[in-house]
């Protein structure tokens, strides 16, 4: 950790380890759990070693909540052969949160073959968390051979198409978004034009100091779109977002973090709770990345989220489950 | 002699058939498996006379797919997990694109002779 944080910070103005210009910062940070808050358009970040210097009313905010992601329930592969033992470890390290967060946010890879005993275990275990509300988007393992009927069947009460749909907390409007179906031949992931029609009527009607999080599976940033991390359609979506003062956007599928900030829009992706993917670029293919076992939950983790009213700040806080 | 002459004539005709015909559809060994591994098709072009079953099969940790880029689909396998398969069997010729649903960034072509 230390040699690439070496590696990765070229211009550390503030002291805090980070470098601002860059976009990788959290990642250079993804073994020992980063702390960014968005203020002003400025995005600030901190290594967890230097939270207890920060305030942490400011941090504690109005609204709390946790992304987990890519659960992939039913791997059984060296990389993790216990991909249910991984969650419940997230499980706990989210009612051992200082703030007990509202709800959950699961994007997506809930399963990894999209098979009913795959979704009842991730149900089960979820159950044990603090937080009782889960609000879904599906992985492309979870709409595998039937179009994502399943799981619409499962999640989908009360959403639109394939399963999109958006909801209030305090004063805070979420978009919780579908790109991982119709996908085609060489593409990367895709909106279409049903999705993007609805989210254009969905925000339109809100003012402009209303913070948004939009979240969905597939980045929704163009990652590294020679392993498909990216989505096809996603500045169409973000134009509609323009007026907005604060956007963040939750991703998972590349099982790392990593965060960008361009203009009022702060994107991120969550760790997965059962394996780690290599780096873009870095391997053959994104396939799954082994580790020793003894480092293994350095390398998963749960992102926890906190809204402060008035700031127009979230603070992202990534945290590893060991 | 005239018995070494036609042999040497015939092997050498062999050789020839066999170097000119590399990639084409030579009765024996024809390829008829495609691996799927590192999330890429191997050969990524496979070519086959009209008639042959292609089996495709998964070595990797992660599940795939094996869907026709026609409209409408030519062939679509079900998700495979790892070292499933799926066979598909060609019998009028053209060229055949296809890709994994799963992760659409994997393309391979069939032509069929």
């Amino acid at each position: 950790m230390a040699r690439k944080k070496e590696n990765n910070i070229l211009h550390d103005h503030n002291g805090d380890g980070i470098d601002r210009r860059g976009f990788l910062e959290c990642m250079a940070w993804a073994g020992t759990g980063a702390f960014c808050i968005m203020q002003g358009g400025v995005l600030k970040s901190f290594s967890m070693s230097r939270i207890a210097e920060l305030d942490t009313k400011k941090m504690a905010g109005e609204l709390s909540f946790v992304q987990i992601s890519d659960s992939h329930m039913g791997f059984n592969k060296p990389a993790n052969p216990d991909v249910a033992g991984t969650l419940k470890a997230a499980v706990d390290k989210i009612n051992g949160l200082a703030t007990p967060p509202e709800f959950m946010l699961h994007t997506g890879d809930i399963s990894h073959l999209s098979k009913p005993e795959q979704f009842d275990t991730v149900d089960q275990i979820l159950k044990g968390a603090s937080a009782k509300d889960v609000f879904y988007v599906p992985g492309e393992h979870d709409v595998l051979d039937d179009d994502g009927k399943q799981f619409l069947e499962r999640y989908g009460k009360g959403t639109k198409g394939a399963g999109w749909y958006s909801f209030d907390k305090k004063g805070v409007h979420f978009i919780g978004l579908v790109n991982v179906l119709n996908l085609k031949a060489g593409g990367l992931g895709t909106l279409g034009h049903e999705q993007l029609e609805w989210m254009e009527d969905d925000v339109e009607h809100l003012t402009s100091s209303t913070p948004i999080v939009v979240f969905a599976h597939i980045p929704l940033w163009s990652v590294y779109p020679e392993w498909g991390w990216g989505t096809e359609d996603s500045a169409q979506a973000l134009a509609y977002l323009k007026k907005f003062g604060s956007v963040t956007v939750l991703n998972g599928h590349i099982h790392q973090t990593m965060q960008k900030v361009e203009g009022n829009v702060t994107f991120h992706t969550a760790m997965s709770t059962a394996f780690p993917q290599p780096q873009p670029g870095k391997a053959d293919s994104p396939g799954p990345m082994k580790v020793p076992a003894d480092q293994l939950r350095s390398v998963l983790g749960i992102t926890d989220v906190n809204y402060v009213r008035g700031q127009q700040a979230l603070a992202v806080v990534d945290s590893t489950l060991g | 002699m005239a018995g070494l002459a036609t042999a040497v004539i015939v092997a050498l005709g062999l050789l020839l058939t066999g170097s000119s015909n590399v990639a084409a559809n030579a009765p024996q060994p024809t390829i008829t498996e495609v691996k799927i591994d590192n999330f890429s098709f191997t050969p990524a072009t496979l070519t086959v006379a009209a008639g042959t079953t292609v089996t495709w099969t998964n070595r990797d940790d992660i599940p795939h797919t094996v869907v026709s880029a026609d409209d409408p689909k030519a062939f679509k396998s079900k998700v495979m997990d790892t070292d499933e398969k799926f066979s598909y069997t060609f019998t009028t010729a053209g060229t055949f694109t296809y890709f994994c649903s799963v992760h659409p960034k994997m393309t391979g072509t069939v032509v069929v002779k």
